[in-house]
């Protein structure tokens, strides 16, 4: 038995994009019967090297062994057959297709009629305590009904080496408990779990060991028991570092946006925000906390006047806003930074340079029917210098840049506007720690100069640490606004999934 | 009432080469590739059939050459957008630029080589296309007129028609290759072969609508060779698939209509309604365009619509 | 073999791919000339020399250009949008048409004001066909590829109408055919082709500044990369779409008006004969730059015009143009994927295979 000992035995595994190397000699084993964490920043690698245990990727140098065997594996039929399972961050189901169809869709044997799928689903699903319904369609259900679609497709191949990568990051704290319960009785049926995730608590939390990677290389593996928080973060950032976020105490707050009773529909009807009334002020930072898709995304567009509402007002000075475009807001004197989800899509015009970028929202101000590209250039030139950002030159087009460079001259131009409300939609998402920080800094910057910053965030910890208050969303309903400084965790968690009074802070 | 009659047998006849170009398209919309080449792999079937079938004068090899050359050209189609990531609009559009330019070329160089100066199929296929005759059944009154009278193409579209919705509704390879046009990358990580399982569709589509053409050429002329012989009956087949809703099934009976919409001008009585020829030949058009806006209206989410449709796959790029 | 990703190309090295690939297609349209039993070398000889043989040959280049380059301007407008406008042939006929009526009818008008009338009508002829697609778009999401393709046959019908009835010429012994136009009503000549390449020459630059220089180009742009990323920066996104499809649509008529009363000297079912069509691999080649566009349709029209003179000597269509423009854009879409990705062959093939 000793060289089956590990379900999976990577060693040396290199792998490098054009010149950058995204995993440098990197080791990692599981046993079955274990829960492996890997930990490591954004960009550190983590995902590289699943992607190429799944055989998405394929590794220039090192060897694979699965089950003790070495082997190659080309594609994810290899992984399949090897029996890896992978379940993405981005879950891989078809939206249209039922979650018997998702399971069933590319295994081996004939079709089997629905009945007979329904009761195999059924079976399994309750042998390891997960419930399901068989016959709903993937885009009708919750996210976390969708990753149980996914554990479910992993179980019915027979596949005993099971990857998750961030699992957790949509997950409410709840259905992380809910989750942890289920891989906990897999690893108890001899499953070889991996679970990749940035997330300290969680990995204390479920794992048997952490094996911890940085800039793409191997640091070390820990025995969970044996390690803590602080261990694990400096092993993870390379350098002691303080988790404090600093938190400027609030200076003369003034309301500045009233929304009141704003009701607002998705396209297809259904309802994205439902009857919220809360208050934006001056010179604080109010974080917005939530499962994704409660509302978040509506409730920063409508009041940058990107989405029209079907009742209720954001007023401004009594002025409503709603049914006001962008830039009829502007012409009132509002000026309304916004940082949207969608960088690229939303945000910025990929294909332009920073000049072309930097113009998006001024294009229309000088007289006439040409535009003027010199302000933006210089503008350009500016920011590069102030923010540090790393381009080759001010026309290359932003999507060619690296995540954190796309998001400083983003922010920076929304900055630059010289906003009076700044909203900030996951602002940090898929940033490393360092520029993360950044952002941090950029913010609190703005607050002390009396700016009214709403910041909508994933990660509870940094919503708790930045924020003075936290409204807090669940299926488009405001549940409570918390003080950011007294609200535990256990609090907002609560209202996150809908329960709980609603408070005033 | 006899006027009727035939009618509808004349509507059926013309459904078919939409029918085929219809299904070859759903066949490629299913993996997520809008080809927009239908009328250029329909030109080239049409001229392969029609060539080989007047050289050969055998109907089975003018069916495997016309299905064998929109495989041909539904490869080139294949290649630039699944293997070379090309803008499937433009692809498809340039095909069929190609494909029409190419059949009316290769006829014109045919029509060089000739005696007479025509091209037309011999008599011996000729003989084979002809309508089925299948003695009692095909002498039932109005029964036999609808059922039993017709070119074995017609029979051969509706086979086909039916064998492909089944293959969707009731086989694994059919949920599998449904689920990468809805969404590769899931398709991708379920263990399917994307490429392979898109060249496949792909290039049957393309042949299915090679014989679509063939229908053209050998059919609708009576068997003289005549330039732009698919007169844009591809485009039509591209806009039925919207309202097939990706279902072979109900191509059968969208075709059936713009069949009977492309006969109309012959069998309209002149006592009911009188209209100039050119206002008929424009229906099938003016009604597709009609069609498209009414379908569009609808703002009901359509669980066919290949959601990667018109998206090409990239394994690395998520 | 697998695909990767690369570092984008210069944009020297694109040049010189693209390059590449168009001597490819050539050696790929010579081969197949040579299946057929010619000497492509002759061949592609006899188009060159077919063009440019005689100051008569070059003036009908010329003439077969015009309203190509006029078309993929237009095309160029509604494709920066990714508005897939493939109805440039319906457009042009239309904007024919609109002109034809002034030419036909209003003949004896002073030219000061014929020709102006003409222009606009043409323009406007040109312009409202496309606004039909753009507004059933903006206001249902319409699919605008299908429905502009579907308005090219009915525009098409419309002039087969109008010449078997109502325009229909009483002098031609019933032949339904559309008079031919009083010489008063026909475009001037300007060294010896007609007064239309003026206005290509001027739509390319007016175009091109339109494009690069204008608030509406900007806007354009920023539309055609991503319509969330308009709104957001408060731009009226139908509106934007509407106008720039009017504009398109209106350089298509325009082509048509230039086609019909400098060229055909009437209105014909011909009128437009594929122009809408090729338009677009025009534009395309031309990575929608109004500039290339001016090189690559004069290009286009010595294919299209030594196509002509190879049907004569060799005996084959001028179809052949459409089917070496074909292979060309068929090559040139195949090399824009190595600006981008490469492939590369997996190191030591799986000797043990992958599973198992």
């Amino acid at each position: 038995m000793a060289n089956t000992e590990y379900a999976i035995e990577c060693r040396g595994i290199t792998k490098t994009f054009g010149t950058v190397v995204a995993n440098d000699a990197v080791d990692l084993t599981v046993r079955y019967g274990e829960v492996l964490a890997l930990l490591g920043e954004n960009g550190s690698g983590k995902t590289t090297l699943m992607n190429m245990l799944s055989g998405i990727y394929h590794p220039d140098a090192g060897t694979i062994k699965i089950a003790g065997e070495e082997v190659r594996i080309h594609s994810p039929e290899d992984s399949m057959a090897l029996g890896i399972g992978m379940i993405h961050q981005h879950f891989k189901l078809v939206d249209v297709f039922t979650a018997s169809e998702n399971i069933a869709v590319g295994t081996a044997g004939k079709r089997l009629s629905a009945a007979v799928m329904r009761k195999k689903v059924q079976e399994i699903s309750q042998s390891i305590g997960l419930e399901i319904d068989p016959d709903r369609r993937a885009f009708e259900m919750s996210v976390s009904e969708k990753q149980n679609v996914e554990i479910l497709k992993v179980l019915y191949r027979g596949q005993k080496i099971l990857i998750l990568d961030e699992p957790t990051a949509v997950l409410t704290p709840q259905e992380t408990e809910r989750l942890f319960d289920i891989l906990r009785s897999m690893r108890a049926q001899g499953c070889a779990i991996i679970i990749i995730t940035h997330k300290l608590n969680e990995v204390l939390a479920i794992s048997d060991r952490v094996t911890i990677l940085r800039k793409g290389k191997y640091i070390e593996t820990v025995n969970t028991a044996e390690t803590d928080e602080q261990k694990l973060t400096e092993l993870m950032v390379g350098r002691p570092v303080s988790l404090e976020i600093a938190r400027p105490e609030v200076v003369d707050p003034k309301s500045i946006l009233k929304i009141v009773d704003l009701t607002v529909r998705k396209p297809d009807g259904t309802i994205a925000i439902d009857d919220a009334s809360f208050e934006v002020r001056t010179g604080e930072i109010l974080g917005v906390a939530g499962i994704a898709g409660s509302g978040q995304k509506e409730l920063c567009e409508c009041i940058a006047g990107l989405c029209p509402a079907e009742k209720g007002a954001v007023l401004y000075h009594k002025e409503n806003l709603i049914g006001k475009s962008p830039r009829e807001i502007i012409r009132l004197g509002v000026q309304l930074g916004f940082v949207p989800e969608d960088r690229l899509g939303m945000g910025l015009v990929a294909s332009m340079g920073m000049v072309g970028n930097l113009m998006l929202k001024t294009y229309d101000t000088p007289k006439g029917p040409f535009i003027d590209p010199v302000p933006a250039r210089q503008h350009a030139e500016e920011l590069v210098e102030r923010l540090g950002i790393v381009t080759p030159s001010v026309d290359t087009p932003v999507r060619l840049m690296s995540g954190g460079n796309v998001q400083k001259v983003l922010l920076g131009r929304e900055i630059e506007s010289d906003p009076q409300v700044l909203i900030t939609a996951y602002p940090v998402r898929g940033l490393d720690i360092n520029s993360s920080y950044t952002v941090y800094d950029l913010l609190n910057e703005q607050k002390k100069k009396g700016v009214a910053v709403v910041f909508i965030g994933e990660d509870l910890d940094v919503l708790m640490a930045l924020s003075d208050r936290i409204l807090v969303m669940c299926h488009g309903q405001v549940t409570g606004i918390v003080d950011g400084r007294t609200a535990t965790k256990d609090d907002i968690a609560r209202l996150m999934v809908g329960a709980g009074e609603e408070t005033e802070a | 009432m006899d006027l009727f009659i035939k009618f509808l047998v004349a509507a059926v006849a013309a459904s078919i080469p939409l029918l085929f170009g219809t299904v070859g398209e759903i066949l490629s919309e299913k993996v997520g590739h809008l080809n927009l080449g239908v009328e250029g792999m329909m030109s080239i079937g049409a001229c392969a059939g029609f060539m080989v079938g007047m050289q050969t004068d055998s109907f089975v090899l003018a069916l495997l050459a016309a299905f064998a050359a929109g495989v041909f050209a539904a490869l080139i189609y294949a290649v630039l957008t699944v293997t070379f990531l090309a803008d499937q609009n433009v692809s498809g559009l340039t095909l069929t630029i190609f494909g029409i330019g190419l059949a009316n070329f290769v006829g014109i160089y045919m029509l060089g080589h000739t005696e007479n100066g025509t091209l037309k199929l011999p008599e011996g296929i000729t003989a084979q296309m002809r309508e089925i005759y299948i003695a009692g059944l095909s002498d039932i009154p109005v029964v036999g007129d609808l059922l039993f009278s017709y070119s074995p193409f017609v029979y051969l579209g509706i086979v086909l028609a039916i064998c492909a919705g089944l293959f969707f509704k009731k086989t694994k390879l059919g949920l599998n290759v449904q689920a990468i046009g809805h969404n590769p990358a899931a398709a991708d990580a379920a263990g399917i072969n994307v490429t392979r399982w898109k060249y496949v569709m792909i290039l049957i589509g393309g042949g299915i609508c090679g014989i679509g053409g063939a229908y053209c050429a050998m059919i609708i002329n009576s068997g003289v060779w005549i330039s732009n012989n698919v007169g844009g009956l591809g485009w039509i087949a591209v806009a039925l698939v919207i309202f097939a809703k990706w279902n072979p099934w109900v191509a059968i009976g969208g075709s059936f209509v713009f069949g009977a919409l492309r006969v109309l001008k012959y069998y309209m009585p002149p006592s009911v309604i009188q209209l100039p020829t050119a206002f008929y030949d424009m229906l099938p058009f003016l009604i597709t365009a009609i069609i498209l806006v009414l379908s569009s209206i609808s703002k009901k989410r359509d669980l066919n619509l290949p959601g990667s449709l018109g998206v090409n796959y990239f394994r690395e790029e998520r | 073999m697998r695909i990767v990703k690369t570092k984008e190309k210069s944009a020297k090295e694109q040049f010189l791919l693209r390059l590449g690939a168009f001597v490819l297609a050539l050696c790929a349209g010579g081969l197949f000339l040579l299946l057929l039993g010619n000497n492509p070398f002759a061949v592609y000889a006899t188009i060159l020399s077919g063009a440019f043989r005689s100051k008569m040959a070059v003036q009908a280049t010329i003439k077969i250009m015009i309203p190509l380059l006029i078309a993929a301007l237009g095309v160029t407008l509604s494709f920066k949008m990714k508005f897939w406008n493939i109805g440039g042939e319906g457009q042009l006929i239309m904007g024919g048409v609109f002109a034809s009526y002034f030419a036909l009818f209003h003949s004896d008008l002073p030219a000061f004001l014929l020709f102006p009338l003409m222009f606009l009508a043409g323009l406007l002829g040109g312009g409202i066909w496309a606004l039909i697609p753009a507004f059933f778009k903006v206001r249902f999401g319409t699919n605008e590829t299908l429905f502009t393709l579907m308005l090219n046959y009915i525009a098409l019908y419309i002039v087969a109408w109008l010449q078997e009835g109502p325009w229909r010429d009483p002098a031609a012994n019933g032949f339904p055919k559309i008079a031919s136009f009083e010489k008063s009503a026909v475009l001037p000549k300007v060294f010896g082709v007609q007064v239309g390449w003026i206005i290509a020459l001027v739509l390319v630059v007016l175009v091109f500044v339109y494009l690069r220089y204008t608030k509406q180009g900007y806007e354009i742009s920023v539309v055609g990369e991503s319509r969330p990323t308009a709104t957001y920066a408060g731009m009226n996104v139908q509106r934007i779409i509407l106008r720039t499809m009017f504009l398109s649509g209106a350089i298509a008529g325009i082509a048509g008006m230039v086609q019909a009363t400098g060229s055909d000297r009437t209105l014909t079912v011909g009128i437009a004969g594929g122009v809408g069509f090729t338009a677009i691999i025009v534009a395309w080649l031309a990575r929608l730059n109004p500039m290339s566009s001016l090189v690559i349709a004069f290009l286009f029209a010595v294919l299209e015009k030594g196509s002509s003179v190879i049907q004569s000597e060799f005996g084959l269509s001028t179809d052949c143009a459409d089917v070496l423009q074909g292979i060309i854009l068929f090559f040139v879409l195949g090399c824009e994927f190595f600006v981008r990705y490469k492939f590369v062959r997996d190191h030591k093939q799986a000797a043990e295979g992958g599973a198992k």
